[in-house]
């Protein structure tokens, strides 16, 4: 018996900005920054979206997809690192929002970006040991960078949800590792506004390490090199760490493209990896194999092998707009009204 | 502020999944839900059911709202709309992912789901629907 993705939906929010016009404000050159960095543009919560509504949002998109009934849900793990409250849970707006509550548990989770691949884990642990059916594993973010701090030009918002469960599995998760240690590459204190780190800390010792050994934990599992998959999906939390791992395994460009969003949308955080694999099965058929590699500072990696079942053709994937449509469906902004939907001018109290 | 968190909790299932009552007697669909039916009155009493809207309708009327009270400022000029659900029942709500230039009446719109306000920067955070235009 193996645990896997029942069925899985995404959201990203309309609202976009090109990394030249955040650059125009601090006096760099912001197309520069966004050539760097692989990303064209970022996505940006409107001012009536946070966490809570994206992540319903991502459950209903994964729940339209499929007959099945919400009650069977047995857990709601939300992972984020800007959950609008800091003590409430998000996953109970969810559970009542998608109709599985009261019979259910539910916690939110944080480990910066890999929270969502955390929730994935817990999940296939409750359902291979038949404590409940199924559940829901969400990753969002409305993730903010420091105005002017290199962050700014990536951090945005997007989310996705993953059912996770026994039955009608379209993509099974045959197998699941991760590499984990104390690594302070980036990091938010309690009641700070934004995130601080190390600059490029962030890199060698941070994402490549944890990412990189992970992956050959998984090879190793596995049994397999990197040819023998269709997919690779990594975090991405600019368009070029993601695709220079990708290389050092073995990956070629055609097995990393279809989840690659954060050219497109930025670094949604921990909503960033599940995107990409939403992405991926929007289009992927029966048979294809998908590996996918997790981060999360602090640091961690979770690392997936999957492989896409014949059930995949029995998910609605049209009941909802794929992560590619979504991705076009854009409406630009500049920067002052980018800094008034994220609440960074001062207003008078409401 | 703390009158708000009951009242606003009452109303949950309502806001967040559309859920209204259908009467046992004579079949009519209510937003909100309703004790009693308005037209079978008594005969209504103990067969109220509950209904969930579908949460796809089109727009009856509408207004743009230029000067907004403190808490909408973010998001002037925006558009309050009285919506037809396809069950027949009429609801206002706010249009959100359109420009008011945009919305026509019988435009078709399906509900999402948003935040809708705060009480103040330690409060509670209410959320609901809100109707953007049909995919």
């Amino acid at each position: 018996m193996k645990s896997g993705i029942v069925s899985y939906g995404g959201y990203i929010p309309r609202y976009r900005i090109r990394p030249k016009d955040i650059g125009v404000v601090w006096g760099a050159d912001g197309e520069a920054m966004g050539r760097g960095l692989n990303i064209r543009a970022k996505s940006v919560p409107g001012p009536d979206e946070d966490v809570i509504t994206i992540s319903v949002e991502a459950a209903r998109a994964c729940m339209a997809k499929v007959d099945l009934d919400p009650t069977d849900i047995g857990a709601i793990y939300v992972g984020s690192e800007s959950h609008p409250y800091a003590v409430k849970p998000t996953a109970t707006v969810v559970a009542e929002a998608i109709g599985s509550a009261p019979v259910l548990t539910a916690a939110d989770f944080e480990f910066a970006c890999k929270a969502g691949t955390a929730a994935i884990q817990t999940t296939m642990g409750l359902t291979l040991s038949k404590m409940m059916k199924y559940g829901l594993a969400i990753g969002a973010d409305t993730s903010q960078g420091a105005p002017g701090d290199a962050l700014e030009y990536s951090a945005s918002a997007g989310g996705a949800a993953l059912l996770i469960g026994v039955d009608h599995v379209a993509a099974e998760i045959a197998h699941t590792v991760s590499f984990t240690t104390d690594t302070p590459d980036f990091w938010r204190r309690e009641g700070q506004r934004y995130p601080s780190h190390g600059g490029r800390f962030t890199g060698e010792p941070a994402y490549f390490k944890h990412v990189l050994n992970c992956a050959q934990l998984l090879f190793k599992r596995a049994g397999t090199t990197a040819e023998e998959y269709d997919y690779a999906v990594f975090h991405q939390p600019n368009g070029k760490f993601p695709v220079r791992a990708a290389k050092q395994l073995g990956f070629k460009e055609g097995q990393i493209d279809a989840g690659l969003c954060v050219r497109e949308i930025g670094n949604t955080y921990s909503g960033a990896i599940m995107v990409g694999l939403c992405a991926i099965l929007d289009e992927a058929d029966p048979g294809d194999r998908i590996f996918a590699v997790g981060y999360g500072s602090g640091a961690g990696s979770d690392a997936f092998d999957l492989t896409v079942t014949e059930e995949i053709r029995k998910i609605r994937r049209d009941a909802t707009p794929s992560i590619k449509e979504m991705m076009a469906d854009s409406v630009f902004l500049d920067y002052a009204t980018y800094a008034k939907y994220r609440g960074k001018i001062l207003m008078r109290e409401a | 502020m703390t009158l708000a968190i009951p009242r606003f909790w009452r109303e949950i299932q309502s806001r967040y999944n559309l859920i209204g009552t259908k009467c046992g007697s004579c079949g009519k669909v209510d937003f909100p839900p309703r004790a009693v039916c308005p037209v079978c009155g008594r005969k209504s009493i103990g067969k109220m059911q509950r209904f969930q809207l579908g949460g796809k309708g089109s727009v009856v009327t509408y207004t743009v709202i230029h000067d907004a009270p403190a808490q909408f400022e973010m998001q002037k000029p925006y558009v309050m709309a009285i919506i037809e659900m396809d069950e027949g029942v009429r609801l206002t709500s706010q249009l959100i992912d359109v420009k008011p230039e945009d919305v026509r009446i019988g435009m078709k719109v399906q509900a999402s789901f948003r935040k809708l306000g705060q009480e103040g920067d330690a409060g509670v955070i209410h959320y609901g629907y809100k109707f953007r235009p049909a995919g």
